[in-house]
């Protein structure tokens, strides 16, 4: 073995604790008090926010897999007085890891991102993603330029983090390492009724 | 450089530039319209054509203008800065609307996002790579099976009626528009050696 610390070593990857995406999801809900706004990736990221309890400020991709961060920076640069949370997949993320450049580039202070890093394609029958066995996601977001990123150790630790970013004065990606569990709910798939009530939700149109 | 502005259309080389009543270039007609439907946030992926453009975009505080890694990260910034309620536009090129499909058919299109992509046209007209004419061939069959509306700008005349409407259009009926811009109106990119 090298004496050099591996980047899996330096950020900790192999100390976090295996776990559940619907679990931390509601933890994440469950400190949101501003109306923060929330974008779920495609598949089981925003099925398990849906399953959480539908608010206002939250948003459901049901496509275009991998633009849950650039959604999300749309709507941080949008609103920059509301802290913007933005759920993704390991796997969707793998699709468009130069968004973390350009977010990085950007600085958003009001952007936080969670990566649900479960290692497989669990949707589509828990093949596992390229990244699997050899990347490390936190280590990829620090690479990109995105100092304030971690690996959650923890639900405890996750909960820490989630406080940490709703005050940072950066961007922050907090890693999840997470079970191969399906989401427990399912989004009801009407694009324009979730746009236009993440819309309402976020002050942007009135009821009509 | 200027060899994109430098081969400007017919109707801007027979305008002298000292002329005070001369027509205005292309790039100044979008950056004005733009600016005159409030469209702010300007995420792009560079095009030789757009230079002059893009410069002036980031020279003009009103806009917050970026480039992405890829064109459907910048379609998605637009579709969410236009759900928080600022409007935005894409700049592009001919390959990178190729693309785009996916994030068309599954975020534009069904969540009714007004979506303006300004794309400069490459593989048509003095193309001198084999693989941009192939590309090329795929953009409007594309828009058509998704029944987007679009338009190919190749007069500086018509110009600014095409993109200010669009753009109107676009946002009242939240639908996407493509606005493709033709090397007849820009002079496009030309083989250098």
């Amino acid at each position: 073995m090298s004496d050099r610390m591996s980047p899996q070593a330096r950020t900790a990857a192999r100390n976090t604790k295996v776990m559940n995406r619907f679990d931390l999801t509601s933890r994440l809900v469950a400190r949101l008090k501003h109306e923060e706004a929330v974008i779920g990736g495609i598949g089981n990221t925003n099925f398990d926010l849906w399953a959480a309890g539908h608010r206002p400020q939250n948003f459901y991709m049901l496509g275009s897999m991998g633009l849950a961060f650039p959604i999300a920076l749309g709507v941080a640069l949008a609103q920059p007085k509301r802290r913007i949370f933005a759920l993704e997949g390991d796997g969707s993320l793998l699709m468009q890891l130069g968004c973390l450049s350009t977010i990085a580039a950007l600085k958003p202070a009001n952007l936080s991102m969670i990566v649900m890093d479960n290692g497989v394609y669990q949707i589509t029958g828990a093949q596992p993603t390229p990244a699997a066995a050899v990347s490390d996601i936190v280590a990829i977001a620090l690479g990109c330029g995105l100092a304030n990123s971690a690996w959650a150790a923890d639900e405890e630790d996750f909960e820490r983090l989630v406080d940490q970013a709703l005050s940072a004065t950066s961007p922050t990606l907090i890693g999840v390492r997470i079970d191969d569990k399906p989401g427990v709910g399912a989004t009801r798939r009407d694009p324009v009724q979730i746009r236009e009530r993440f819309m309402l939700g976020l002050g942007v149109r009135e009821a009509l | 450089m200027a060899v994109a502005e430098g081969h400007a259309s017919p109707q801007a080389l027979s305008a002298s530039p000292s002329d005070a009543s001369r027509e205005r270039a292309w790039h100044e007609v979008v950056l004005q319209t733009l600016k005159r439907n409030d469209i702010r946030l300007v995420p792009y992926v560079p095009d030789r054509v757009l230079t002059t453009l893009i410069r002036n975009i980031h020279a003009d505080p009103f806009f917050t203008a970026f480039p992405t890694a890829r064109e459907e990260e910048a379609v998605g910034i637009v579709s969410g800065a236009w759900m928080g309620g600022m409007r935005g536009a894409v700049l592009m090129q001919t390959s990178g609307f190729a693309t785009l499909a996916n994030v068309l058919a599954s975020l534009a299109i069904p969540y009714q996002i007004p979506l303006i992509m300004l794309v400069s046209e490459r593989g048509t007209l003095g193309e001198f790579n084999y693989g941009q004419s192939l590309v090329c061939r795929t953009m409007r069959p594309v828009l058509d099976s998704l029944a987007m509306e679009h338009h190919t700008a190749t007069r500086l005349d018509e110009f600014e009626f095409i993109v200010d409407r669009s753009i109107k259009q676009a946002i009242t009926t939240q639908a996407p528009v493509a606005l493709i811009l033709s090397p007849l109106l820009t002079g496009g990119k030309v083989f250098e050696k």
